[in-house]
């Protein structure tokens, strides 16, 4: 049965779908059944602009362990490039 | 059963209802060809949504004899693949029962509106559908018959309750008025045999005329073909159950 649990949060980057590049709004991440893949609950992890449609969607599904290692591996590399004061990321 | 020396036809094809609060709304309709009459079955689709899978299942009742129709319960949500579609609704919490209750009575009362209708009508529901159809047993009364298959969150603790789906739906069970096939795969997490062996006894403590099989080798969604999850012998049986019952009840 669906879980219904999906937690939301405003994005700011691109996402590339179907139609090409476009700029995210949000991330929803559910614990639910995926579409694709062979379990049946996953993480599912859509970056969408709903302001464009719900074609602007850039899916993966996840099983849980690889949903905390994706997360482990941001942290990492957030951790990196954040203490080296010669990388910027600049938002124009 | 049909034998080689019958003709059969069907017309199925996406149509117009209104639902509730008069929202139109796209609706898949399959009927056997001829004036019948035939007895009806509205299919309540799953979470993953108004898929093609729900529209063979609905050309399947149709051709067993039913006039089938599954009405798109995200369409106000919006259009796009059923996957985006149900991605966008699934990030929105679902739907309301209430605006699923109101589209199921209106697709109900349109097939019993129909000249070819023998006047009774059956719900069938998958996954949230097996939820959403046994509401529609409890809170409607224009089913003859109710097959719920896996139906989860029929017994919903208090803080998995929101504003769209903002009471269990067992509390309802006393109200239930159609007589009840319930299908489950024990190897199911949601729900689990717990809670189904619960559903039961509390169906049965309330006198409901229900019919309950468990399949030990089958989990989650044992019908779906495109799925790892399809068990055949599960559900080549529970497709005969069913057929089996909704020809007892609606004919």
């Amino acid at each position: 049965m669906c879980t219904m649990i999906c937690e939301r949060a405003e994005m700011e980057g691109s996402g590339k779908g179907r139609d090409g590049w476009f700029p995210l709004e949000m991330v929803n991440v559910s614990y639910d059944h995926p579409f694709n893949a062979p379990w049946e609950y996953g993480v599912n992890i859509d970056f969408v602009n709903q302001s464009r449609g719900v074609g602007s969607r850039v899916a993966v599904e996840l099983s849980p362990q690889s949903a905390k290692r994706l997360a482990d591996t941001i942290i990492q590399a957030l951790q990196k490039g954040e203490k080296d004061p010669q990388i910027q990321i600049s938002v124009l | 059963m049909y034998t080689t020396d019958q003709y059969e036809g069907m017309i199925a094809e996406t149509i117009t209802i209104k639902g509730t609060n008069g929202d139109a709304i796209n609706t898949y309709f399959a009927r056997p060809m001829g004036p019948g009459p035939f007895p009806g079955v509205v299919l309540a689709h799953h979470l993953p949504g108004w898929d093609e899978l729900y529209r063979e299942f609905t050309r399947r009742l149709a051709h067993h004899g039913y006039l089938a129709i599954s009405p798109d319960l995200y369409c106000r949500e919006a259009h796009g693949t059923p996957e985006d579609v149900a991605a966008a609704v699934r990030a929105e919490g679902g739907v309301s029962d209430d605006q699923v209750m109101g589209d199921l009575e209106a697709a109900a009362k349109y097939l019993k509106s129909l000249p070819s209708s023998n006047g009774k009508v059956g719900a069938f529901g998958s996954c949230s559908g097996g939820r959403h159809v046994f509401l529609a047993g409890c809170r409607l009364e224009c089913f003859d018959a109710i097959v719920e298959c896996w139906g989860g969150n029929i017994i919903m603790s208090d803080d998995q309750l929101t504003d769209k789906q903002p009471v269990s739906p067992n509390s309802y069970t006393k109200d239930l008025s159609a007589p009840l096939l319930g299908l489950f795969g024990d190897l199911d997490q949601s729900p689990t045999p717990e809670q189904v062996n619960q559903h039961e006894e509390e169906l049965k403590a309330a006198g409901k005329d229900i019919e309950f099989h468990r399949y030990p080798e089958a989990g989650h969604g044992f019908f779906y073909f495109d799925r790892p999850i399809y068990h055949q012998s599960s559900a080549v049986d529970g497709w005969d159950k069913m057929f089996t019952f909704l020809g007892k009840k609606l004919s």
